[in-house]
């Protein structure tokens, strides 16, 4: 009876496992086939690259992915030194007036920024930054849940290693840079692996702020490429979405234990 | 107060200000300014080159509740988190309480249920374009082993909606089961073996020990899984355009349509009010509720 109820769940569980992964496996098993073959699930036809190829000259796949790479690495060096900076005031510092702006950056965290596109595109055209990676990147760098978990991480700090470095002569942004952030790296990794994966996968606010190749996001440019006006078919949609997605999924393949652990310290915090 | 202890108090004010002063300024040019300039420009009319904007007050929220396409998006999207956010919390727990149990092939099945997360979420929707497409698709192909009539699910008005239901669960389920892994985690050894001794079936010790523990995450992730029904709209741009006929269409699609395929801000800034005013609802109950069902903890 023991012994069925776990075969019961491991069935179950493995069955679920096999739905929730087959999106990706089809996609996978398109990209690596003719069309007539993925379509048909001919399953001994040959193996072909011919759809990776089309895709790859269908669009200027480089570019987006350089793209997409300096957004996030801009977006994350502006974050890292916002909420670095901001969240360590309200950590640490007594000043007045600090309660208010608390509450109001705590707003920021319900005011989603997917929310605001209409007067969000009217400021950066303002500011001349429409099609630009500042431009896509900039609204969130002041971002009220970074500087909410870099104030936990912070208060969690002891207070004797902030006295004794002052003792040694340390000036204030020096304790910050020598005893504050190293003691943080977890949640400074945690931070960037969310981060990563939220901007590379973003889509709406880079649809609207750019406007040609060099700036274009990868996800603009999939959904440009799948678009039905350009009748592309399957095949070469699901090699060119299986190339796009590549690197994240591979990273997260191979540092699945600390994406998990990222995730979870962000949310739960 | 000594001289010094006020220097040290001048200097700490200085230098939180300064050290915010960055923050502040990005916060205030794009959360806190354009939220009142939504607010306000929701109150002008369009202006056009012959007619300047002018003050109408609650014109623009009336035109709304008189468009019926507005109440069809609305109830669009209330269909929407009804069935999602109950629907992947259900199904991340049921994968959590199996991910955590000694079950073979553990990680993979881990691996599998979290994998949708780190998709984005237009990819996610190419993936099953390929199953939904009519004829080529991989669900008509099931279907007409068993000679099934092909189905344009993404192109009746009846099943359109269901069809992005599906991807944005797929989407979000595995990512509340790590919520709730975490919680199961945290739950000791010796209740379950309490339970044992007793001789408690597992169906009783589920319900009446595990899932009033998992009270505090399961509303978490209620929350998130309410702002998701919000946010999580970029399937609609590669499956159905909001369509047939306005029937998948959801709130923030109809805005981003309204400001930027119809070119009339004043309405898309008096909907985006509307969500703001839900969200703030919604993070007040949490606020005052979720905070003291956690308190106990």
């Amino acid at each position: 009876m023991k012994s069925l109820t776990k075969f019961m769940d491991s069935f179950g569980a493995i069955l679920l496992a096999i739905i929730w992964i087959a999106p990706l496996l089809f996609a996978f098993w398109a990209a690596t086939h003719s069309t007539s073959d993925a379509v048909n699930l001919n399953l001994f036809s040959p193996w072909t690259l011919e759809n990776f190829r089309v895709a790859w000259g269908g669009a200027p796949w480089l570019k987006y992915f350089m793209n997409t790479f300096m957004l996030v690495t801009v977006i994350l060096i502006g974050q890292f030194v916002l909420t670095t900076l901001a969240g360590f005031a309200f950590a640490q510092l007594q000043f007045p007036g600090k309660d208010y702006v608390f509450i109001l950056v705590l707003m920021q965290l319900f005011i989603l920024p997917e929310v605001l596109i209409v007067e969000n595109y009217a400021m950066v055209s303002r500011l001349g930054l429409f099609d630009t990676i500042l431009g896509v990147g900039m609204p969130y760098m002041a971002s009220a849940f970074g500087i909410f978990l870099m104030r936990q991480a912070f208060k969690g700090v002891p207070i004797e290693l902030h006295e004794a470095a002052r003792i040694e002569g340390c000036g204030l942004l020096g304790i910050l840079w020598r005893v504050y952030v190293p003691l943080a790296k977890p949640t400074y990794l945690a931070y960037a692996l969310v981060s990563v994966s939220t901007h590379w996968n973003n889509f709406l606010w880079p649809l609207i702020v750019t406007n040609s190749p060099d700036t274009r996001p990868l996800t603009v440019g999939l959904s440009i490429f799948g678009a039905p006006e350009n009748g592309v078919d399957i095949s070469v949609i699901s090699a060119a979405t299986m190339m796009s997605v590549a690197p994240l999924l591979i990273a997260f393949l191979i540092f699945q234990r600390q994406f998990v652990q990222a995730f979870l310290r962000a949310g739960i915090k | 107060m000594s001289a010094h202890a006020n220097l040290e108090r001048r200097r700490q004010a200085i230098y939180g200000w300064l050290l915010l002063s960055p923050a502040a300024v990005l916060l205030t040019i794009f959360a806190f300014y354009p939220s009142i300039a939504t607010l306000w420009s929701s109150l002008f009319s369009r202006g056009t080159r012959r007619n300047p904007a002018e003050f109408i007050g609650s014109g623009n929220y009336a035109d709304l509740f008189a468009d019926p396409t507005f109440w069809l998006v609305v109830k669009n999207n209330l269909f929407y988190a009804g069935v999602t956010i109950p629907a992947s919390i259900f199904i991340a727990l049921a994968m959590a309480l199996w991910a955590n149990s000694k079950i073979s092939a553990r990680g993979f099945v881990r691996t599998a249920y979290f994998t949708p997360t780190v998709l984005p979420m237009i990819a996610a929707a190419n993936l099953w374009l390929f199953f939904y497409t009519p004829g080529l698709g991989v669900l008509d192909q099931i279907g007409s082993i068993f000679g099934l009539p092909s189905v344009n699910w993404l192109g009746q008005p009846e099943t359109a909606l269901w069809a992005i239901i599906i991807v944005t669960i797929w989407k979000e389920a595995g990512f509340f089961m790590i919520f709730y892994l975490a919680a199961l985690q945290t739950i000791p050894e010796d209740l379950k073996e309490a339970a044992d001794i007793e001789g408690t079936s597992r169906w009783t010790y589920t319900r009446r020990i595990v899932l009033p523990l998992l009270m505090p995450t399961t509303l978490f992730i209620a929350v998130n899984a309410m702002i998701n029904s919000v946010k999580l709209i970029d399937h609609l741009f590669i499956l159905t355009k909001g369509g047939p006929s306005d029937a998948s269409k959801l709130i923030l699609y109809y805005i981003w349509e309204m400001a930027f395929a119809f070119f009339d801000a004043p309405h898309a800034a008096a909907m985006t009010i509307l969500v703001i005013a839900v969200l703030g609802l919604v993070a007040a109950v949490q606020f005052f509720y979720l905070d003291k069902r956690t308190h106990y903890q």
